[in-house]
């Protein structure tokens, strides 16, 4: 009960200070997740917002999803799940509610203009920290340069990418395999 | 009634966008056309609402809609509308999510799938990357004045510019700070320097 309890409460966190999208949840989910309460480690958030990119729904819940069934099976991925929508519930709620014009707002304007800053800031810095683990060759380098540039400048689905990069890996990996093989044997 | 067919609606929804909150935008597009529960300028005011609050935007893209539909009937319904149109599209997440962790789980020590994520974890820092720039566009470039030698100051955010170089050195530096510290203290930079 205690820990459904605690992913709620770090999943909720994590949802209200999400700004921007799934993406910008990253720098929490590494704190809190990764770092705060080990439920994963960095390698594994990578291969959650991998997957995610291929499965229906929002990547945020997905993660969620993840995170809370490895901590504490379904009852774990559902506390999870209901904590990263509960502040968007409240917040979007009220202001659909009772604020018509609220993002016309110059105070909320200017306040996401700065918000908009430290977003590239600490997504920069989240994928400093996961490059380091990732990116460990030149087949990894070319891979994540290339995705990011297609990504960036042409309108393909990320399902795309995501799918022909783990092709991409099970090739190069079972070549390495096998000249491996070949050289012992010689 | 309306309620049960909003939260399958949504449920379709959350079903059929791949690919996180902004994938959903045509299929809510095609359920206002649909239904005529809710008009294209709502749908603006849903975008521009829903990447001015925390949260993901998926989430909060029906929430906002959730309430239109449900208001029209009364108060309560637009209360229960926020409430279930996101519960709608979160569902199959769920059910899929917890159907693919445990075939990973089953699976975690094959080499094979071991070999396939060697490639996906670059290609996920690749799509991070790609969405880090998408931000930093909006965030440092002024779209509405052309690119030119003589306005580089107002073609550029400059304050922003600033202002993200300095979180920058702050999070390298200060590890143990939390990054709700950070964003918080740059809304209220922006504020006082009307950025």
């Amino acid at each position: 009960m205690k820990t459904l309890f605690k992913l709620f409460v770090t999943f909720a966190r994590i949802g209200g200070f999400t700004f921007g999208g799934g993406y910008a949840m990253l720098p929490m989910l590494q704190k809190e997740v990764v770092e705060k309460q080990k439920w994963a480690t960095q390698e594994e958030l990578m291969d959650y917002y991998a997957i995610g990119q291929c499965t229906p729904g929002v990547i945020a819940v997905n993660t969620a999803t993840f995170v809370g069934t490895k901590i504490k099976g379904i009852p774990g991925a559902i506390s999870a799940t209901l904590g990263v929508i509960t502040p968007s519930i409240v917040i979007v709620g009220i202001i659909a509610a009772f604020i018509s014009n609220f993002q016309d707002l110059e105070v909320v304007q200017w306040a996401f203009a700065g918000i908009r800053a430290a977003v590239v800031a600490l997504i920069l810095s989240s994928i400093i920290k996961l490059a380091k683990k990732s990116v460990v060759d030149i087949a990894t380098l070319i891979l994540f340069i290339v995705i990011t540039l297609l990504s960036f400048f042409t309108d393909f689905s990320p399902v795309i990418f995501v799918i022909s990069a783990g092709i991409c890996g099970l090739v190069i990996n079972l070549s390495k395999a096998k000249m491996s093989k070949e050289e012992n044997n010689k | 009634m309306i309620l049960l067919e909003m939260f399958f609606r949504f449920f379709f929804v959350g079903m059929f966008s791949v690919g996180g909150g902004l994938a959903t935008l045509p299929f809510l597009t095609s359920m206002g056309e649909a239904t005529g529960w809710f008009t294209q300028a709502d749908i603006s005011n849903m975008v521009a609402i829903s990447e001015s609050t925390p949260g993901p935007l998926g989430i909060n893209m029906a929430t906002y809609i959730g309430y239109q539909i449900g208001s029209q009937h009364s108060e309560l319904f637009g209360f229960l509308g926020t409430l279930i149109a996101p519960l709608g599209v979160v569902t199959p997440s769920v059910i899929v999510i917890l159907i693919v962790s445990r075939i990973l789980m089953k699976f975690r020590n094959s080499k094979y799938v071991e070999y396939a994520f060697y490639g996906l974890r670059a290609a996920s820092i690749g799509l991070i990357s790609s969405a880090c720039l998408g931000v930093a566009k909006i965030a440092f470039i002024n779209s509405e004045i052309a690119f030119s030698t003589e306005n580089l100051l107002s073609f550029f955010d400059y304050k922003s510019i600033i202002l993200s170089i300095l979180i920058f050195i702050g999070v390298t530096k200060l590890k143990k700070i939390h990054p709700i510290v950070f964003i918080l203290l740059a809304a209220v930079a922006g504020i006082i320097f009307k950025m």
